[in-house]
Parts: C-alpha cells; sequence; structure tokens
C-alpha cells in the first residue's frame, strides 16, 4: 500500500501539488486522472524520490519514503515505468531486463524467464537493441523490466502514450492481470481517463495540483461533472 | 625468414604495435570515463602522472619494482575516485564546457604541483625487463623483453576491462550509470557509487600506461610524461569511438603502426599532422567513430 498524506511539492515558486492526500490500496489500481500539467507525473517523481517534496508524507508499508534516496525506494521493491519508457535503447532488450534484474529476490535466468514466457516477443526480440523496438514492444519491455525486480508496487506513468488503440487496450489489459496475478499496488497515471478507469479499481483526479475527486473509479466514471470538467469525456 | 624478422619493414610494424597499444590504453582510459559519465577527461594523462610519481618514485626508496607498481595503482585508484567526489561531481548537469574547462585547469595544477615537488629533471626506475632488443641470426630484431612486458599488459588490461563492460552486473551498471542515470536509480543502481568507480577503473587503467610509458629507460618520468602520448590516445579515442573500447584500442594500435612508418620513412616532426589528419577524416565520415554503430529506430 502507498499513503500519501498532505503532500505539497513546489518547482520554485510553482506549486505542482498542494496538499494531496490519498491512499493506493493493494491489489488494486488507483488511476491518477487529470489534464496536462495537472501534477500527476509531479507525484509519481516524488514517490519515487526523484523530486523532493515541500512538506507532507509517502509512506509504504510504513516505511516513511521521503527523504530516501530513488535507488534505495526502487530498492524497497517500488518500481517506476517512467513517462516515455525509459528503457535504454543502446542495451538489447537482455540487457534492459538484467539490469532489471539487479535488485531482484529471484534468480536472474528464472525472473527472464518468467518475463519471456509473459511476453514471448521480448523473447523473439532478446538480442535486438531496445532502439529498434516499436513504441508499444518499448511499453512491454518498460513493464517486464520493472516487473523482474519483483515489486510489490508499480508506478506506470502514461503507458499508453502515443500507442494504437488496439495496444493500448492491450497493454491496460496486461496491467489488470498483473495487478490481480503479482498482488500488486498498482499506481496508474494515465491522460487516457476512458482507458484507465476500464481497469481501476479507486480513481483520483487531480486539477491543477489539487485533488478534485478521490472514489471508487465506478463513481468517478459515472460522474458526469468529473467526466466533462476534468477527464475531457463528454456524454 | 630471418631477413624478413630483421626487417626495416617488420621494425617499424613491431614498433608501432608497441606505441599503439600505449595509445590504446590511454584511448581505453578516456572511454572509461565517457562511458561512466559522458566526460571528456583532458587531465587523464596528469592524474596518472602523479600516482606514478607517489608509487615508483617515493615507494621506490622503500620497496621493490611490483610493489611499487600495485602501490602507484591504488594512488591512481584514490586519485580517480578523490577527483570523481570532490571536483566532477559539482558539474554533472551543468554545460558540458564547465568539466572541459575544469579538467583542463586540473591538468595545469598537477603538472605545475609534481614539477614543484619533484622537478622537471626525468627520473628513471629499474624495471626487471631489459630495453634491449633480441638478435636474430646476429641482426636485432625490433623486440625487447621490455616491450613484450608491454604489449602483454596492455592486452590484459583490455581484456578484463572488455570482459568487465560484456559480462558483469557491474560493467552493465556502469554503462546504464553514463547512459541514463535517472532511469537507472529507479532500477536500483546506486550511480553515484558507479560514477566514482568509473572514474577510479579510468585513473586505474591510466596509471598501468603511466607506469609502462615512465618505464621506458629513453623517456623516463617527467610531470609532462603523457602529454604526447595524450593527445595521441585521445586522437585514437576519438577515431575508434568514445563509446567504444574496442574501436578505440583498435584504433590506437592502427595508428600506432601508421605513425612508426611516417616517422621512419617521412620525418619524425610529421607524425602529428598525420594524426590529426586521421583524426579529420576519420570525423568527417563518420562524427561518432569508426567503430561506434549508427542504428536506426523503428517506429
Amino acid at each position: 500500500m502507498i499513503r500519501v498524506r498532505n503532500l505539497t511539492v513546489a518547482y520554485g515558486a510553482v506549486k505542482a501539488l498542494s496538499d494531496v492526500t490519498f491512499d493506493a490500496p493493494t491489489s488494486a489500481i488507483t488511476a491518477v486522472l487529470g489534464a496536462n500539467g495537472a501534477g500527476k507525473t509531479t507525484l509519481l517523481r516524488t514517490i519515487s524520490g526523484l523530486k523532493a517534496p515541500t512538506s507532507g508524507t509517502i509512506s509504504s508499508s510504513d516505511v516513511e519514503l521521503v527523504g530516501m534516496k530513488t535507488e534505495e525506494i526502487a530498492r524497497l521493491g517500488i518500481g517506476h515505468v517512467p513517462e516515455g519508457r525509459g528503457v535504454i535503447g543502446e542495451f538489447t532488450v537482455e540487457e534492459n531486463l538484467r539490469l532489471g534484474a539487479l535488485i531482484a529476490k529471484v534468480n536472474v535466468k528464472e525472473g527472464l524467464a518468467t518475463q519471456y514466457e509473459r511476453f514471448p516477443i521480448l523473447g523473439e526480440r532478446r538480442r535486438q537493441h531496445a532502439d529498434l523496438l516499436s513504441g508499444g514492444e518499448r511499453q512491454i519491455l518498460s513493464m517486464a523490466r520493472a516487473l523482474i525486480a519483483t515489486p510489490t508496487v508499480l508506478l506506470l506513468d502514461e503507458p499508453s502514450l502515443g500507442l494504437a488503440p488496439l495496444v493500448t487496450a492491450q497493454i491496460m489489459a496486461t496491467i489488470k492481470e498483473l495487478c490481480a496475478t503479482d498482488n500488486l499496488t498498482v499506481v496508474l497515471v494515465e491522460q487516457n481517463a476512458s482507458s484507465a478507469l476500464r481497469i481501476a479499481d479507486h480513481a483520483i483526479v487531480l486539477n491543477v495540483g489539487h485533488i478534485v475527486a478521490n472514489d471508487d473509479a465506478t463513481v468517478v466514471a459515472s460522474d458526469e461533472k468529473l467526466r466533462q470538467y476534468y477527464l475531457g469525456l463528454a456524454g | 625468414m630471418d631477413a624478413f624478422l630483421t626487417s626495416r619493414i617488420m621494425a617499424d610494424v613491431l614498433g608501432g604495435v608497441t606505441n599503439g597499444v600505449i595509445y590504446g590504453l590511454v584511448a581505453l582510459s578516456l572511454v572509461l570515463v565517457w562511458r561512466s559519465t559522458g566526460i571528456l577527461n583532458f587531465a587523464q594523462g596528469a592524474m596518472p602522472m602523479v600516482a606514478v610519481y607517489v608509487g615508483m618514485i617515493v615507494f621506490g626508496h622503500y620497496f621493490g619494482y611490483w610493489i611499487c607498481v600495485v602501490l602507484a595503482i591504488l594512488v591512481g585508484f584514490a586519485i580517480g575516485a578523490g577527483t570523481e567526489r570532490v571536483l566532477v561531481r559539482p558539474l554533472y548537469g551543468k554545460p558540458e564546457i564547465n568539466p572541459v574547462v575544469v579538467m583542463v585547469g586540473f591538468l595545469t595544477v598537477l603538472e605545475a604541483i609534481a614539477a614543484a615537488i619533484w622537478s622537471t629533471t626525468p627520473r628513471s626506475f629499474p624495471t626487471p625487463f631489459s630495453p634491449i632488443d633480441y638478435r636474430l641470426g646476429g641482426k636485432p630484431f625490433a623486440l625487447s623483453a621490455f616491450t613484450i612486458y608491454e604489449i602483454v599488459t596492455a592486452l590484459i588490461v583490455m581484456a578484463a576491462v572488455a570482459a568487465l563492460f560484456r559480462f558483469t552486473n557491474l560493467g552493465l551498471q556502469l554503462r546504464a550509470s553514463a547512459l541514463s542515470p535517472e532511469v537507472s536509480r529507479l532500477l536500483g543502481v546506486r550511480v553515484n557509487r558507479m560514477l566514482t568507480l568509473g572514474w577510479t577503473l579510468s585513473t586505474g587503467v591510466g596509471t598501468i600506461t603511466a607506469i609502462l610509458v615512465s618505464s621506458n629507460f629513453f623517456t623516463g618520468l617527467t610531470p609532462q610524461v603523457m602529454d604526447g602520448i595524450f593527445a595521441y590516445g585521445f586522437i585514437a579515442a576519438a577515431v575508434g569511438g568514445l563509446d567504444s573500447p574496442v574501436g578505440s584500442i583498435i584504433a590506437g594500435v592502427v595508428m600506432g603502426i601508421i605513425l612508426q612508418f611516417v616517422g621512419d620513412y617521412v620525418n619524425s616532426n610529421a607524425t602529428i599532422l598525420v594524426a590529426l589528419a586521421i583524426l579529420i577524416v576519420s570525423l568527417m565520415a563518420r562524427p561518432s567513430g569508426l567503430f561506434t554503430h549508427a542504428r536506426t529506430r523503428r517506429v
């Protein structure tokens, strides 16, 4: 579980997040929705320790994360798939996965075998450089690289960015399946609100750094005002 | 057969290989820093020079050659690590010109300090290998026990570095830290340690190179002993590709052979001009280096 309390984050004088409080429960997907500049990516970067908050607390399994280094947060089992995939293009698919497996609690060979079984396309392309993969394949590699470390929390930043609707649907189905099979706490940041709400258990909606909704995904999905004004979903 | 082995051409090839592996080692030490931190270290010759003075001259009063070699390498490690922590780390994320200026300044400071402490008079230290060429059929053969020692040492260092990068998790983390520090941190890599380690290893390789260079009876150890070698090593690294350890080594060896022929058949003063011409032509043909693969991305 990720517990965020009264989190405020600023870039200079500009507040990116203001007094944000929410829980992301275990074995559930919490969607973080909102328009560009709402503070979604900043929220994930702050949880991962890439951005220091001005005030507030973030904890995972009662361990306080604020003040910890990013690499130590990762070693606690908090995987972060960054916006734009973050695969290392100069590395082969297998090297990317081996890098992810460095902090894994399982044997590297076993971890690779698990990911190749889960995502056969990665097995087929294991010796290929990552910058030769398509957008969808890079997204899959990025998720597999996070999963090979056997995380308990998975932070996903815009996994559907730039992908075709069919690929987006496949990625979302995979996230839903992973949450159930791997008992993951998933925090899913998405601009594609309809795709995210389809698989999410909970949803929070951010608007210019403030939480304007924090409820079950079905409740958020059926709230006309939220759909119209904050999620860009008509009708 | 003996006539060929003792011929002028063979002498140039062997002399070129001997010089070339030294250029290759300098290039490799530059590549190590570049690949782990993305910085061109212009003090890459001067930092090992100080380590050799401390290891081989200061400790040389008390210990034998091999213990001094180990101590010099350890001092080189310490200088590399200390430089990264104190001088280089504050420069990460700053404009690219900043580390260049700082490292050129550091080179000048180190050479001045070495000159003030040990003077500019060449120092020598005894090596366990004779520099006198072997003879075949009564004629000199352009190899001595010392040049074989140089070549074998260089090959061992090159193989060890290649194996580190290619087969170990440590090498994977070093490369990842240089290519994508933020992603590496998100994957639990202790990036700052990797950056320090990159500089440590690089200065260690540089120190081995400086020991070989200053062990040469005709060169000796001076504060500027690595300046000329650094220039050729730098050109080799740029020609081979700053991202390619193997490419920089091959470029160093090939350049060593070419320059040996130029020095023998044209004029020894022409070697630096030819080296610069090789640099210009190769950069015009392949700006990222001859051995760095340019890849296209499928979209």
